[in-house]
């Protein structure tokens, strides 16, 4: 790999979100994976928001209450 | 006819927990949430002999949440979906803040930080942010819809996906960081620290 095809921090930065959330091609992936690989302040703060990430994406699961239990077994039955 | 009634029932069964926690983080409102999660399972129901690939069928059922979530706001007209809060947002990043070069091989605050944030700071931070920001956070974080999902569902260009994204990111950060500062939950912060002695 030439320096050419290598990406900067900033670059890293500005396309950190896109990566956690599976936006980028597999090329521009690619380079970002080996830029984390070797910069130890990106891979800290990209593994900073993927964590962030994960603990938002638990908010997404809730215990059922009672009564949505019963009124969705209720559904489930006319069906 | 029954295996394809049985798998439906039994999907309910694995995602409901999934359904109502992101109900419930769209509409805030556990009774509302609930009346969500009823109405995506039956017009899933009546919708589920289309739908070809049972695979799809977790993607599938959220898609149906979310647009039942945005027609029904849509139509109530209570906080439109749609509209942008026109927050004067300045990017903030949490890890800039947290971040502290000097001390990167024997402490890590980024790390402590995330360690001592409790479910309910998260909910609370989450809870604050204008609809439409609240929104793309659920459908890409918490449903795993692309941008171009979701631009689709709320019936937006992706641009206006990823600038929201990106807006409710900040906020959300910022949220946390002034909670775990009025918490005590952040005490390391070097003026702070030298104030005290």
């Amino acid at each position: 790999m030439s320096d050419q095809d290598k990406i900067s921090c900033e670059e890293v930065v500005a396309h950190l979100f896109d990566h956690l959330d599976g936006e980028l091609d597999a090329k521009r992936r690619a380079d970002i994976d080996r830029h984390l690989e070797e910069c130890r302040g990106c891979c800290s703060r990209a593994e900073f928001e993927r964590l962030i990430r994960q603990k938002i994406a638990a908010l997404g699961s809730e215990p059922l209450p009672p009564t949505l239990q019963r009124r969705l077994m209720m559904l489930l039955d006319e069906f | 006819m029954n295996d394809r009634r049985a798998f439906f029932c039994s999907e309910i069964e694995r995602l409901a927990a999934r359904l109502y926690g992101s109900a419930l983080r769209l509409t805030r409102n556990a009774a509302d949430a609930e009346d969500l999660v009823a109405e995506t399972v039956a017009k899933a129901w009546a919708a589920f002999p289309q739908l070809q690939d049972l695979q799809c069928f977790e993607k599938w059922i959220f898609r149906i949440l979310a647009n039942t979530f945005v027609s029904d706001r849509r139509r109530k007209r209570e906080e439109p979906a749609t509209r942008e809060a026109e927050a004067d947002c300045d990017q903030f990043s949490l890890y800039e803040q947290l971040h502290q070069p000097f001390l990167l091989w024997w402490s890590n605050p980024e790390q402590e930080l995330i360690n001592k944030l409790l479910r309910e700071d998260l909910e609370q931070a989450l809870a604050a942010l204008p609809e439409c920001y609240r929104t793309v956070v659920v459908l890409v974080e918490m449903h795993g819809h692309s941008y171009a999902e979701v631009a689709e569902i709320l019936d937006v260009p992706v641009g206006t996906v990823r600038s929201r994204l990106s807006r409710a990111r900040s906020l959300l950060q910022r949220a946390l960081w002034e909670q775990a500062q009025a918490a005590g939950l952040w005490p390391m912060s070097p003026h702070k620290e030298h104030a005290g002695e």
